[in-house]
Parts: C-alpha cells; sequence; structure tokens
C-alpha cells in the first residue's frame, strides 16, 4: 500500500505532535495557528521531514512548512527521488 | 541501616501523588539517579528517582494508591554511606517540605471509587485515569480476568467523549496555588531591558546554516546560556528562599516555561545547566519540552530548578512580566524579536530587537543588583561567539 504525499505528512505531524488528531487537520490553515505549533514543534517537524523525504530542509525554507498545503507544494516536486530504505 | 524512599514533592504546591508502577523489585541494587517509580500528579506521570544507594528491601505501596507527599512508599538497606549521601542529596525534597505550604486544595479529581479493587496493570491503570475512564466498569480481557491496555483502549473507543482534549482543571489547580503563592509571598521587583538580538541571530543563521538539520539551534538558546553565565557570575538569583532565607545554589538548574497543547504549563528545569554549552543546551531543552509533552518528566527535574527563563517569542508580544516561580528567587521573561529602527554609531539601521524583563525577590535581592544581572546578559548576548 501506497501512501499519498498528504498521508506521508499527516503521519509526520502526528509523530512530532502526537496529541493532534489527524482527521481534524485543516490542510489550508496554520499548523501554529490550528494547534499552537512553536518553534520547536517547526523545527522537530522539519527534521522529520527531512528524515522522511531524504531530503534537506534549510532553515530558510521553514515558511514552507506552515501547513499541510504549503508542504505538498514544497515536497511535490522533491518527490522524484524514490523514499529512502 | 534502613532507608525510607518517601514521596516527594514535584512542585511547590504538591500535596499527593498516586504511585502508578514501581520500576523495580524487592532485592533490587539500586544507585543514586536511578528511577524506581513512576507517579502521576497534576502535572502528568512523573519518573521518580532515588537519591541514595542501597537495596530495596520492601515496598510498602500498592501501584494505584495516593499517597500524601513525604509519605514512605518503600524500605532500602543502605550501603555504608549512604546516608551521608541521601542527606545531602535531598534540598529538592526539604524546600518543599517548608511551613509555608499553601491551604489551596488541589482536587483530588480521580479519587472516589477507589474503593473496589480492580485487577489492572499499571499501564492500563494510567491510561483510563488519564481518560476518566471507571476501571471498575471494564471487563478484564487479561490473565484472571486483570484489565490490560487494550481493554481501556477499546472502553476509549466505545466512549469517544471520553477521549477528547487532557482535562486541564488539575493542572490549572496547581498553577493557581503556586502563582497565588508567589504574589502572596513574593514581593516582587522588575527591570527590563531591550537588547540588540541581530549579533545573535545572524550568528545562529550562519552556524545553522552549516550543520544537518537535526544539529540546529533555537534562537533562544543562547539566551538560555546567557542566563545561565549571568547566574553564575551575579549573587542573589540563583538558588531557593525557604522561609524568608535564601539558599544560594552552586549548581545552575534552568527552569524552563513550557507550554502544553490545549493549555497549561510546566517548568521543568534542565540539570546543571552551567555545564552545557550551546548545543548541549540545545538537546537538553529538545528533550526536556518533548519529554514534558508527552511524558517522562523526572521528578529531579520538577523540583529543582533555580531560576527560571519563559518565552513569549513564537506569540508576537513584545514583553512579558513574568512571576517569579516559588521557592526560586528570579524569572528572565522574553517576548517575541521583532523588527525596528536602532541607532548603531549614530546612524539608524534596522536591528533586531529583543525585550528581556527581569522579575525578581526583593527579600533576597534589590533592584540595583537586578539591573546588574540583566545588563550581564545583554552584554554576553552581544558576543555570541563567546557564549
Amino acid at each position: 500500500m501506497t501512501l499519498t504525499l498528504r498521508e506521508r505528512i499527516l503521519t509526520l505531524l502526528v509523530s512530532v505532535a502526537p496529541d493532534v488528531d489527524a482527521a481534524t487537520v485543516l490542510p489550508h490553515v496554520a499548523f501554529r495557528d490550528q494547534f499552537d505549533f512553536d518553534s520547536m514543534d517547526l523545527l522537530n517537524f522539519a527534521i522529520a521531514v527531512s528524515r522522511e523525504f531524504g531530503c534537506d530542509v534549510p532553515e530558510t525554507d521553514y515558511g514552507d512548512l506552515a501547513s499541510i498545503e504549503t508542504c505538498e507544494a514544497y515536497l511535490e516536486p522533491r518527490m522524484d527521488a524514490p523514499p529512502q530504505a | 541501616m534502613s532507608i525510607e524512599f518517601r514521596m516527594p514533592a514535584l512542585g511547590a504546591d504538591m500535596e499527593a501523588g498516586t504511585l502508578l508502577e514501581w520500576k523495580v523489585s524487592p532485592g533490587d541494587r539500586v544507585g543514586r539517579g536511578d528511577v524506581v517509580a513512576v507517579i502521576d500528579t497534576d502535572k502528568g506521570a512523573i519518573d521518580v528517582e532515588i537519591f541514595s544507594d542501597g537495596t530495596v528491601e520492601r515496598l510498602l505501596v500498592e501501584p494505584g494508591t495516593r499517597v500524601p507527599v513525604g509519605a514512605p512508599l518503600a524500605l532500602l538497606v543502605g550501603e555504608p554511606d549512604a546516608a551521608v549521601a541521601e542527606a545531602v542529596a535531598q534540598p529538592p525534597r526539604t524546600t518543599t517540605s517548608a511551613s509555608t505550604a499553601p491551604s489551596a486544595s488541589i482536587p483530588l479529581a480521580t479519587m472516589p471509587g477507589r474503593a473496589p479493587r480492580v485487577r489492572i496493570s499499571p499501564a492500563a491503570r494510567a491510561l483510563a485515569e488519564r481518560l476518566a475512564i471507571d476501571a471498575a466498569s471494564l471487563t478484564g480481557s487479561g490473565p484472571h480476568g486483570a484489565v490490560s491496555l487494550v481493554d481501556v483502549e477499546a472502553a476509549a473507543r466505545a466512549t469517544p467523549k471520553a477521549v477528547s482534549r487532557r482535562d486541564t482543571a488539575p493542572m490549572r489547580a496547581v498553577i493557581a496555588a503556586a502563582m497565588a503563592r508567589s504574589k502572596r509571598e513574593i514581593p516582587h521587583y522588575y527591570v527590563t531591558t531591550t537588547c540588540d538580538y541581530t549579533p545573535v541571530l545572524d550568528w545562529v543563521a550562519i552556524r545553522n546554516a552549516g550543520v544537518p538539520v537535526e544539529q540546529r539551534v533555537l534562537p533562544v538558546v543562547p539566551l538560555l546560556r546567557a542566563v545561565v553565565l549571568a547566574a553564575t557570575q551575579i549573587p542573589g538569583f540563583n538558588g531557593h528562599c525557604v522561609d524568608g532565607r535564601f539558599d544560594a545554589s552552586q549548581a545552575v538548574h534552568l527552569g524552563v516555561a513550557v507550554a502544553l497543547r490545549g493549555g497549561g504549563l510546566v517548568t521543568p528545569a534542565i540539570l546543571d545547566a552551567g555545564d552545557k554549552d550551546v548545543a548541549c543546551l540545545m538537546r537538553a531543552l529538545s528533550d526536556l519540552v518533548g519529554r514534558a509533552r508527552a511524558g517522562g518528566l523526572r521528578a529531579s527535574e520538577l523540583a529543582s530548578g533555580t531560576i527560571t527563563v519563559t518565552s513569549l517569542g513564537d506569540e508576537g508580544v513584545e514583553s512579558v512580566q513574568p512571576i517569579v516561580y516559588p521557592p526560586q528567587v528570579a524569572i528572565v521573561g522574553a517576548g517575541a524579536v521583532v523588527e525596528r529602527p536602532w541607532l548603531v554609531a549614530g546612524e539608524v539601521r534596522p536591528r533586531r530587537l529583543l525585550t528581556l524583563t527581569l522579575a525578581a525577590d526583593h527579600r533576597v535581592s534589590d533592584g540595583r543588583a537586578g539591573a546588574r544581572f540583566l545588563a550581564r546578559v545583554a552584554d554576553l548576548l552581544a558576543r555570541p561567539e563567546a557564549l
């Protein structure tokens, strides 16, 4: 079974913030406005994203990880590489 | 020689805790710092360490029992010089047994209905209590009809309301008791300064650009480091004030206010922060915040902070006038970094500014010392590469 990009992002989100219910996340609303995401959460999320997608996420790109939709736009072009084993 | 392991006070205003689980059995040898039990408090499940070396002789309390602070939980047979070790190692406990303990009562929310004993695993009991599910109402599928984690999870799914947000009422009561006591007993004074945080942010950006994401530091960490250094350099701000007497601490155990999603906060401490450089403080902070939110804080981390930092930088406010967390005597509050026109060598330049406020206990220090403390922090932040 292959997960969609959105499902992979949601899985990472819940791994960073286990108290977040993936079913209720609004894709267009910033994480920090939905569930008090702070800079520590964002850093942990960036770490999780870089591991899952095998790409570096420079600090200057953190703004692209604000919501599900911005994450999709950011990660879509980076999907060509096969996921890391 | 026999040593009693007692219910610790995990914070200034804890009156009792529920033993969730023993991590040791009679006959086990334990060393100072080993986690021996898990205690449920209004701050969540906390791993409790022991402060003596010895061998567990007898466990006096069954998991699931609520026990007042100071009551014996287990008996140990000590090593020859263990009594000395315990006497030295216990200040966190004695500071909270002061006769000034607040009268505010903390709701014993989960206690009624404990009467019929239920066979239930410790993990299942912890989950049931967290979800406010009455374990006695469950049918156990484990050995001898014991209620297991699976049974509690099944019950939680069956009653969706039970799995809604964490109940914040007990934590609110703890915060209320500690802050009311602080405002009642501690004559606060405040000093504020705005410092140019640009050098720190530039230094952090350059440092972070050269390392993998796992090794990056948050901009708040140099501030933590500067406060730790100032606390070791300027006397009167690092330690505990008990019964009006100030006990300065040699070590800096840096309390960090950690907000929890859905409300509430805890202020666990980074132990021995004076020995940690910026990279090391970042790892400690990341670990501490993770455990504050997911569970697994240690008793020593909750009770032994000697000075605290609170940062509301993520929320966009420019400054905060914080409240000292008793029995500590000082807290530094940081607002958000804001970009403003600023005079540098006679020219107006855009700079990124940080406003810091020190709240301190006037029984222990005066405004002049406070001003010196905060000026030292600002000086240190002007040269982040030297932190």
